[in-house]
């Protein structure tokens, strides 16, 4: 009986296999769609503007034919390096107090906490930066001197937003060091915070570095946050009390609104998009090869 | 003296612990803090004193009792509230709302409204939030007497059954979140629909049948890769190819052409105004967006699932999918289904993407089917949001609240799910 039904044929099976194979197969198709519709439009927009131009002219202003990126890229970068000031020290300096410090009953009440908060939808953040942040800076800082949209009270919302992430990939990180580690320096006469600071966290540096890139790659993909505080409008600038349009708020605007396909403005929002695809997808290669180094050393 | 010398700076050393440990206890609750102010601050928009002034006073059109006093609108019965809209409105506009429903059929309640709505047309001319309605009401009273005198002063709650009940308006005091919610619904049901099948085959073909070469590595690199692209990536690859380049196939037309013989002109007209902007669009893109998360989380239950579970199997007879079907996925399911649903609300909460593929920014009507136009919670939260006037803050933060209420149901239900998977695997 068994050696029956050994060699048979069992077209539902390969049915079955085929059509795992396709469901694993989708996602390269995703990539392969995204590269072809960002490639496809902003190769057009190419042909009317050149890279250089895009590249390095001072002015985003589609209504004159001017396409330089810099006053979008560096509201981006704003933005972005304000969250990372705020998600860096506090995301790692909660991780360290979770994975070395904190007694269990703690870990199981805050970890939920950032869990809720890492699932907080990003335009309710877009609405809490713009609702109670900017009249708190305002408040603070003078109304004269910040304006109603601005790239702080965007930026500072967003290291909130990116915390919890930051938190738990740089606490994965600290708890894949060996135990066998800390207790040799315990051994030694090592305190608490020495162990935690001299030996633990070298030791995970290239998961916390894997960490931080993470972080600020999606920093400079969020784009609710932006899109409701940081301001409509390009606007080169560096001080962070000003109104700046960022890469990703330019493009939710734009196509919010009367956009006729085929345009020079639609095809320009792919070559913001396709820049912003190039940038994340260098820093998150960067931080996957980070990532499996600490894994292979331990 | 050396010894006591190193117990000094022993002290010292234990010091800096303490303050550094402080330091990151600090973080940690800053993460809490800034969790409570945002919940505190969304909540003390919902509630508040709300100056409304209307065009026409209550008392100038409502008829009058023997002795010569107004009776309220409240006490009105349907005959007196028809006879108002009659001496009030155009014979055009009585026609139109006729011919949604006919007034005769209407409750005295619908008829008030409507009465308000049409009549006294109310508009907002200030708003205060809960805290501010609640320590200074005295110079609210005062602020309102001097500016509006006129106007009334009332405590509105934002979340209310009309609320959830109304659609969109261009009256604050009059929208709702009815077909934001509906959209919401649909789209993330047609977003599961197509996403969980995927996602779980993938995860299969990689962690079961997929052998360790180029292709495969690949596939799995690509996957994670994908996770990381920003949500607003897939916007732009949903507006580029759902909406545009397979127009006829997201719009219904393709349907619809197949049926033109018969009635179906209208639904043809209705799936040509809403070119490829329709739900099935959206489903589509967000079902993309989420799939790396389910994928990853798929594979990590797969993996978890014990070798000798699978070598029993086998060692009955059973073949590749039968012990698959029967053994793999029953014990992992409940890590499966966990993992879904923290992908499928990360799908709820998605605009940026649903802004690129052509959300509705103002749609009256509920979405019908997979070929309607739609317009979801997040996306109402956001247009209320980006208004100057104080009152849209009031409803986007009523919005929130729904949003965030759904979310939270979400996920009790994806714990009882875990669960009942759970304790029947323990039977």
């Amino acid at each position: 009986m068994g050696t029956a039904l050994a060699g048979k044929k069992r077209p539902g099976e390969m049915m079955v296999q085929l059509f795992l194979l396709f469901a694993a197969g989708v996602s390269v198709l995703t990539t392969l769609g995204i590269v072809v519709t960002l490639g496809k439009e902003s190769f057009l927009f190419f042909r009317e503007v050149s890279p250089i131009e895009f590249l390095t002219a001072r002015k985003w202003q589609p209504q004159i034919e001017e396409f330089g990126i810099l006053p979008l890229f560096t509201a981006t970068v704003v933005t972005s390096l304000i969250a990372m000031m705020i998600a860096l020290p506090a995301g790692l300096a909660s991780a360290v107090w979770l994975s070395e410090y904190a007694p269990e009953k703690a870990r199981s009440v805050i970890k939920p906490i950032l869990e809720i908060l890492a699932g907080i939808p990003s335009v309710v953040y877009g609405f809490f930066a713009l609702q109670s942040v900017t009249p708190a800076l305002r408040n603070v800082f003078g109304g004269e001197r910040v304006d109603v949209y601005n790239t702080m009270s965007a930026g500072i919302v967003m290291g909130v937003l990116i915390l919890p992430l930051i938190s738990s990939m740089c606490e994965d990180a600290l708890s894949s060091v060996p135990h066998s580690m800390r207790e040799g320096a315990y051994a030694l006469g090592a305190t608490k915070i020495e162990v935690s600071l001299n030996i633990v966290m070298p030791a995970a540096f290239s998961g916390l570095a894997a960490a931080f890139i993470v972080g600020f790659s999606r920093a400079i993909g969020e784009t609710m946050i932006v899109a409701l505080a940081a301001g409509a409008g390009p606007n080169l600038t560096l001080n962070p009390f000003r109104a700046a349009e960022t890469m990703t708020g330019h493009i939710v605007r734009i196509s919010g609104g009367d956009l006729s396909y085929d345009s020079i403005d639609y095809n320009s929002l792919f070559a913001i998009g396709l820049l912003l695809f190039l940038i994340t997808l260098g820093l998150n290669m960067l931080s996957s090869r980070l990532v499996r180094k600490y894994r292979e050393v331990y | 003296m050396n010894a006591s010398f190193q117990s000094a700076s022993l002290r010292e050393r234990h010091r800096n612990g303490k303050i550094f440990s402080a330091l990151f206890f600090a973080s940690t609750l800053f993460a809490i803090v800034s969790l409570v102010t945002l919940l505190a601050s969304v909540l003390d928009q919902t509630a508040g004193w709300v100056l409304i002034e209307y065009s026409i006073p209550e008392a100038d059109i409502v008829p009058s009792d023997d002795e010569g006093n107004p009776i309220p609108l409240a006490s009105l019965e349907s005959e007196g509230l028809l006879s108002i809209l009659d001496e009030n409105l155009g014979g055009r506009r009585l026609k139109a709302l006729d011919l949604e429903k006919p007034l005769a059929e209407r409750s005295p309640g619908d008829l008030r409204e409507l009465i308000i709505a049409e009549v006294l047309e109310p508009s907002v001319v200030r708003s205060w939030n809960f805290a501010e309605s609640m320590l200074s009401r005295e110079s609210i009273f005062q602020w309102a007497a001097e500016t509006v005198p006129e106007g009334s002063l009332v405590f509105r709650w934002w979340i209310s059954s009309s609320f959830l009940s109304h659609s969109q308006s261009s009256n604050a005091l009059f929208a709702g979140v009815r077909s934001a919610i509906l959209g919401s619904f649909m789209t993330i049901v047609l977003t599961i629909l197509i996403a969980f099948p995927l996602g779980l085959g993938a995860a299969i073909y990689l962690e079961e049948y997929a052998r360790d070469n180029r292709i495969n590595r690949f596939i799995k690199t690509n996957i994670y890769n994908l996770s990381g692209v920003p949500s607003i990536i897939y916007g732009m690859l949903g507006l580029g190819i759902f909406v545009r380049f397979m127009a006829p196939l997201t719009s219904g037309a393709l349907f619809s052409a197949a049926s033109a013989a018969g009635d179906s002109v209208p639904l043809e007209a209705a799936a040509l105004a809403a070119d490829g902007r329709t739900i099935l669009s959206a489903s589509l893109t967000l079902a993309l967006l989420i799939l790396p998360m389910l994928i990853i989380n798929a594979q990590e239950a797969i993996r978890a699932v014990p070798r000798t579970l699978r070598e029993s199997g086998y060692a009955l007879g059973a073949t590749r999918w039968q012990v698959i079907f029967h053994h793999v996925l029953p014990s992992s399911m409940d890590r499966i289904l966990t993992g879904t649903v923290l992908a499928v609300s990360r799908g709820i909460g998605e605009t940026a993407p649903l802004v690129l593929v052509g959300a509705s920014t103002f749609l009256t009507q509920d979405p019908t089917g997979i070929f309607s136009k739609f317009t979801t919670l997040p996306i109402q939260i956001y247009q209320w949001t980006s208004r100057p006037q104080s009152e849209f803050r009031n409803i986007a933060a009523a919005a929130i609240v729904v949003l965030m209420v759904l979310l939270m149901s979400l996920n009790s239900a994806a714990i009882i799910l875990r669960n009942k998977f759970r304790s029947q695997r323990r039977v």
